[in-house]
């Protein structure tokens, strides 16, 4: 018979290394197994690592992690055309220790994260991917891979698969998901040389930016692009709902260079070499796709449950978060011998109660309240943007003139009051 | 019992890699590093053997720190165990210091476990030379066998081999006695896709990792830069193949085109001397 673990993992992104970390640190038997070459080879994210669900299971990691810049500056830019409304905050308590987060390349960072893992002990098999699960009297057992002699057993199985989760959806956890319920980012990194890039950007030595890009970034689509600085090199990406593409009839890779060309962006990467190109899913289904995520000697965690909080462009870090979790269920499960879905349960009742749960039970209608009303991006974006064009040009008319005709502007009071119940319907959403 | 022992090398995939414009040398910082695939059949061809005879199939590598990652490849494949010498003093070697180097690491290997049989891959795909082979064999004093492409077989007791040679019309069936080195093409055999158990080995494996101060009789002078008469005079890369030309028109128009293209390549008709 193969070889039983007390733990395999399946997939090596935050949400399995974070998990596969602690397991090997409580002294479990962990197998973390990655389909690519290595951890970080396949995995995609627009580039933002949160310092405090990172510092949860690795302190101080940013003095030895390959990070690329601490983030000192989020700018968020409402974009018309040939305009954009711009703000944001830059502060230098984030330029120094403890920082707030790090712009990162993923290729490096998972790479270094797995290795710390394998550091703890954990057995790091790369390059295999699994098939499916085991399934025994109704238990999963362990996993079948795709290698000769592939089978391999364990107590408990993490899965960890991401966003698709073909192995949840083979246990019957969650149905396949439709093209509302999942993003399709697609981005470039763009080589530019550090000091450009520090000019460009306004920032010292080791300080990066982040800007988070509405409306016309995406064609009006609902979704959002984004342009960060890396140490010498610029991520820039754009992501929408995969039924948005379809509706519009837009390529994703279309939208990248329309971004890519925007008369508001392209200054910012003029000069730069592509480098990468990486494109990859989303899930923003939020709280009403997630499917079960506990089963008899299963649990799924990160991506692969759906943890994403697409309005503050969260994900890493509630993956890591259930990672951590579904690690400390596990040793408690092994103390006590039962890998039952009862057992195992506490993993899901305290992810639930956490921030994690929290946060996606508060947007849990975000996504399908934006989906379902486009015009906050394709007309209320560039409204803001005509009004500041108004308001801010100087031609001689007064300025109770100029309030004046942005209010004519809005249109008749029907629309006017249409205006007011969008804004409260999203005030509702995200409060 | 028969010990193997596979010289492998952990190399830049030139599939990929590209040249400094500048310097005109390769910028290793551009291409991840591979196991030499040639040295991947070497590794597969020593598991094939002792999956035959029983034994053991070790390998052997000089490289930088990081080279425990190609040893770990082998291991995948199903090699018992792996070596890696590693030392600044064993860096800038030629083929000659690394045919020497590795040399000295296979005499200390058989000091604990006689080694029967050498295998090394045809050549490495950034050196490109397939000396370091030939190199090892000269300085073993035991008979060095390249471009096999077969193993016959190998008889323990009279302490013989049979392999096949590559030639250009075919290839000719050697003996040697054991112990010998071969060196082996492509077309030897194919590495399968490795079996789960040997992946899991391989994750937890530990090299044994030696310095010039493990290996036993080295004489300094003769390693790394210090140890290499090659002098690397001038790099330069290909020219790019240029694209081919579309002759455009109907058939006759074409034909008279290329006629006239033909014949302007006057060197094509001219008669060399002893020809």
């Amino acid at each position: 018979m193969s070889e039983k673990f007390d733990c395999i993992v399946v997939g090596a992104g935050p949400a399995g290394i974070s998990c596969a970390y602690e397991l090997a640190k409580g002294g479990a038997n962990v197998l973390l197994l990655e389909r690519g070459e290595y951890p970080g080879s396949k995995n995609v994210m627009g580039g933002v690592l949160y310092r405090k669900m990172m510092e949860d299971i690795i302190p101080e990691f940013y003095k030895e992690a390959p990070l690329e810049r601490p983030v000192v500056e989020q700018r968020f830019m409402m974009m018309d055309k040939e305009s954009a409304v711009t703000f944001g905050y830059k502060g230098m308590e984030w330029s120094k220790e403890p920082y707030n987060n790090f712009t990162v390349l993923r290729a490096k960072f998972d790479q270094w994260f797995a290795d710390k893992a394998v550091e703890q002990g954990a057995v790091l098999v790369n390059e295999t991917v699994v098939l499916e699960c085991i399934v025994e009297n109704g238990k999963v057992v362990g996993v079948r891979t795709d290698r000769p002699n592939g089978d391999v057993y364990a107590d408990v199985v993490v899965l960890a698969d991401g966003v698709n989760s073909l192995l949840a959806q083979s246990l019957g956890f969650h149905k396949e998901y439709k093209p509302d319920e999942v993003a399709l980012a697609t981005m470039e990194v763009l080589k530019l040389d550090k000091k450009i890039i520090e000019d460009r950007f306004n920032l010292e030595e080791n300080q990066g930016c982040t800007i988070e890009l509405f409306g016309d970034a995406t064609k009006g689509i609902l979704g959002t692009g984004f342009l960060y600085t890396n140490k010498d090199s610029l991520s820039i990406g754009v992501g929408t709902l995969l039924s948005g593409l379809i509706k519009h009839k837009i390529k994703p890779y279309e939208l990248l260079e329309y971004v890519k060309n925007h008369p508001m962006i392209r200054p910012y990467i003029q000069g730069s070499e592509p480098q990468e190109y990486l494109a990859h899913l989303i899930p923003e289904g939020g709280f009403k796709s997630m499917g079960k995520i506990v089963g008899d000697g299963v649990i799924v965690i990160g991506d692969a449950s759906q943890l994403v909080n697409a309005i503050h462009r969260e994900g890493s870090n509630l993956a890591m978060t259930s990672g951590r979790m579904a690690a400390e269920t596990i040793l408690l499960a092994k103390e006590a011998g039962d890998f039952s879905e009862s057992m195992l349960d506490l993993y899901r009742t305290r992810l639930m109660s956490g921030f994690v749960g929290q946060d996606m039970q508060k947007y849990k209608d975000a996504t399908h309240h934006f989906d379902k009303f486009p015009h906050y991006f394709d007309e209320y974006i560039p409204m803001l943007n005509k009004a500041a064009s108004q308001m801010f040009t100087v031609d001689g008319s007064s300025k109770w003139d100029k309030q004046k005709k942005i209010w004519k502007d809005i249109g008749s009071g029907k629309d006017k009051m249409k205006l007011a119940r969008d804004m409260y319907r999203a005030w509702k959403v995200i409060k | 019992m028969l010990h193997i022992v596979a010289c492998i090398k952990q190399v830049p995939d030139t599939k990929i890699i590209k040249m400094n414009p500048k310097t005109n040398t390769m910028d290793r910082r551009t291409a991840p590093a591979i196991l030499n695939p040639y040295d991947a059949h070497a590794v597969e061809e020593a598991v094939r053997l002792r999956e035959r005879y029983g034994g053991k199939v070790s390998v052997v590598t000089m490289g930088p720190p990081p080279a425990v990652k190609a040893i770990k490849k082998c291991i995948e494949i199903g090699a018992d165990e792996g070596y890696l010498i590693t030392d600044r003093r064993f860096a800038g070697a030629d083929t000659l210091a690394t045919s020497y180097a590795v040399t000295k690491a296979i005499e200390k290997i058989s000091k604990e476990n006689p080694v029967d049989l050498i295998i090394c891959g045809k050549m490495t795909i950034d050196g490109d030379t397939g000396q370091v082979g030939p190199g090892i064999a000269r300085r073993l004093d035991i008979p060095p066998l390249t471009s096999v492409n077969k193993v016959v077989e190998i008889n323990q007791t009279e302490r013989t081999i049979v392999v096949h040679r590559k030639l250009e019309d075919g290839y000719e069936v050697v003996q040697s006695t054991l112990p010998c080195l071969l060196s082996v093409e492509k077309t030897v055999n194919e590495v399968p896709y490795a079996p789960f158990p040997n992946m899991l080995k391989a994750a937890r494996y530990k090299p044994h990792v030696w310095s010039v101060d493990d290996l036993d009789d080295v004489d300094i002078k003769q390693l790394g830069l210090k140890g290499s008469p090659t002098i690397v005079s001038k790099v330069w890369a290909p020219p790019k193949p240029q694209g081919g030309e579309m002759l455009e028109g109907n058939p006759q128009q074409q034909v008279e085109q290329l006629l006239s293209v033909l014949l302007d390549k006057k060197e094509l008709f001219q008669s060399k001397e002893g020809v």
